[in-house]
């Protein structure tokens, strides 16, 4: 099992086997990640609101250099129209940036590593964000594809890619999370073998690159939450104020 | 003709999907569909918790905290302004009454001194009115002196004269004689005598 770099990967049944019609919705040990991340971000921020003192103790600094992070994120990507999101994207950056930091403890799974969990939070934004460009706008959306100041020649040729640029909005945003958190847990277990395998002697080498990896991989684990929220509050600017 | 089986084959390999992958599972555990319904279910009902406690419970909170802070803070920088201009208003006030003061006590100093020349002046005068009288006295009495020595010492010359005769030549001679030359003389040199 350690030998293959991918195992680290497997999804298994923990319990029984739960059946609902069809689906197999069984507890697995992405369940219990996704649980984990969950119940730690609302620990930490339950105890980082439960106290309104002045000068605030470690854990409401947290909450709070969070609360304001996310927000001038926000504001600064998508203006003051995206108020009204900002709970929905405070989680999803939450949640992506503890799965993939949970990720990080050595023999845990990431949750953020598997296409489905990512393709389903970016269809999920893709379709919410489509729907409230539809909404705002109407079918006055749909100029999204029309860029201005482009000669009518060209404007064939360019609402196409448009269109496809849109439609291949959830592809790309679920598949950057996706593989960076694959490759570079992959080249970390790769590394690990390395130190196995070249022993004592030869082994020094690859354990260094390893630690360095760590150093990365955590700043990769940040840098693709922080992508996935930011991508995501680019869509809603989109959808709330249609610049093109 | 190979070129399209091989594209109908995997394009009919999506519609089995499961048992594509499943084949071969040495590749990419992500892409076995075996679980997918299990994570795609695990993850709406985490996620949705979690969203749904955070933006009921605990993120208007934070804002509420957040907002609550910030009032206080200008509250308390508004407090702190109106006790520095109190302050400053107090210090105009202890400069006015140091100043105040200040000529006060300059003028006790001048009333002071006043009072002290006065008193010096008022004593001077009658020290000098003594004085003057006693000079005066004393000039009074230099001058009855002086007055009264030419008669004492015309009747001294006259006397010793008139001795001095009669030891001469044994005989009285007339005073009278005698007093009208000494007068004669007194009055000749009386200035040389007296320094009148």
């Amino acid at each position: 099992m350690a030998a293959n770099p991918m195992s680290q990967f497997d999804v298994y049944r923990i319990g029984p086997e739960i059946k609902v019609g069809a689906f197999d919705i069984s507890f697995t040990n992405a369940s219990l990640f996704m649980i984990l991340s969950t119940v730690s971000i609302l620990l930490i921020f339950n105890l980082g609101s439960r106290k309104n003192s002045i000068l605030p103790n470690k854990i409401q600094l947290l909450a709070e250099l969070s609360y304001t992070f996310v927000s001038k994120m926000i504001s600064d990507t998508a203006g003051s129209k995206a108020k009204p999101y900002f709970a929905f994207i405070f989680s999803l950056f939450m949640f992506v940036l503890f799965c993939n930091m949970f990720g990080m403890i050595p023999y845990t799974f990431t949750v953020t590593s598997h296409i489905i969990v990512t393709f389903v939070l970016a269809a999920f934004i893709f379709i919410g964000v489509t729907v409230i460009g539809f909404i705002k706008h109407g079918f006055g959306y749909l100029k999204l594809f029309v860029p201005s100041g482009v000669p009518a020649v060209l404007l064939p040729l360019i609402v196409v890619i448009e269109i496809i640029s849109y439609l291949s909005r959830p592809i790309s945003l679920s598949v950057r999370l996706f593989a960076n958190m694959m490759a570079g847990h992959t080249m970390m277990k790769v590394f690990g073998g390395f130190v196995i395998s070249l022993g004592v002697v030869g082994g020094w080498l690859p354990l260094s690159f390893s630690v360095a990896l760590t150093g990365l991989e955590i700043l990769v684990a940040f840098l693709q939450a922080y992508v996935f929220a930011i991508l995501t509050c680019i869509y809603l600017n989109d959808a709330l104020n249609l610049h093109h | 003709m190979v070129k399209k089986i091989y594209f109908q084959s995997i394009f009919f390999s999506f519609f089995f999907i499961k048992e594509t992958f499943a084949a071969e599972s040495g590749g990419m555990p992500q892409l076995n569909p075996e679980f997918w319904v299990s994570q795609i279910f695990w993850l709406i009902l985490t996620f949705g918790i979690m969203y749904l406690v955070l933006s009921k419970l605990i993120l208007p909170k934070i804002s509420n905290n957040l907002e609550s802070r910030k009032s206080q803070i200008l509250e308390n920088i508004e407090a702190a302004e109106k006790q520095r201009e109190d302050s400053d208003v107090k210090l105009k006030e202890y400069d006015e009454i140091i100043s105040k003061s200040k000529l006060e006590a300059n003028s006790i100093f001048n009333q002071a001194r006043e009072k002290a020349l006065k008193d010096i002046s008022a004593k001077k005068e009658v020290l000098d009115k003594q004085i003057d009288n006693e000079i005066s006295e004393a000039e009074k009495e230099i001058y009855a002196l002086r007055n009264n020595a030419p008669d004492k010492i015309n009747k001294i010359a006259i006397e010793t004269s008139s001795e001095l005769l009669q030891k001469l030549i044994g005989a009285e001679v007339n005073n009278s004689s005698i007093s009208a030359i000494v007068d004669d003389l007194s009055k000749r040199n009386g200035d040389k005598y007296y320094g009148n």
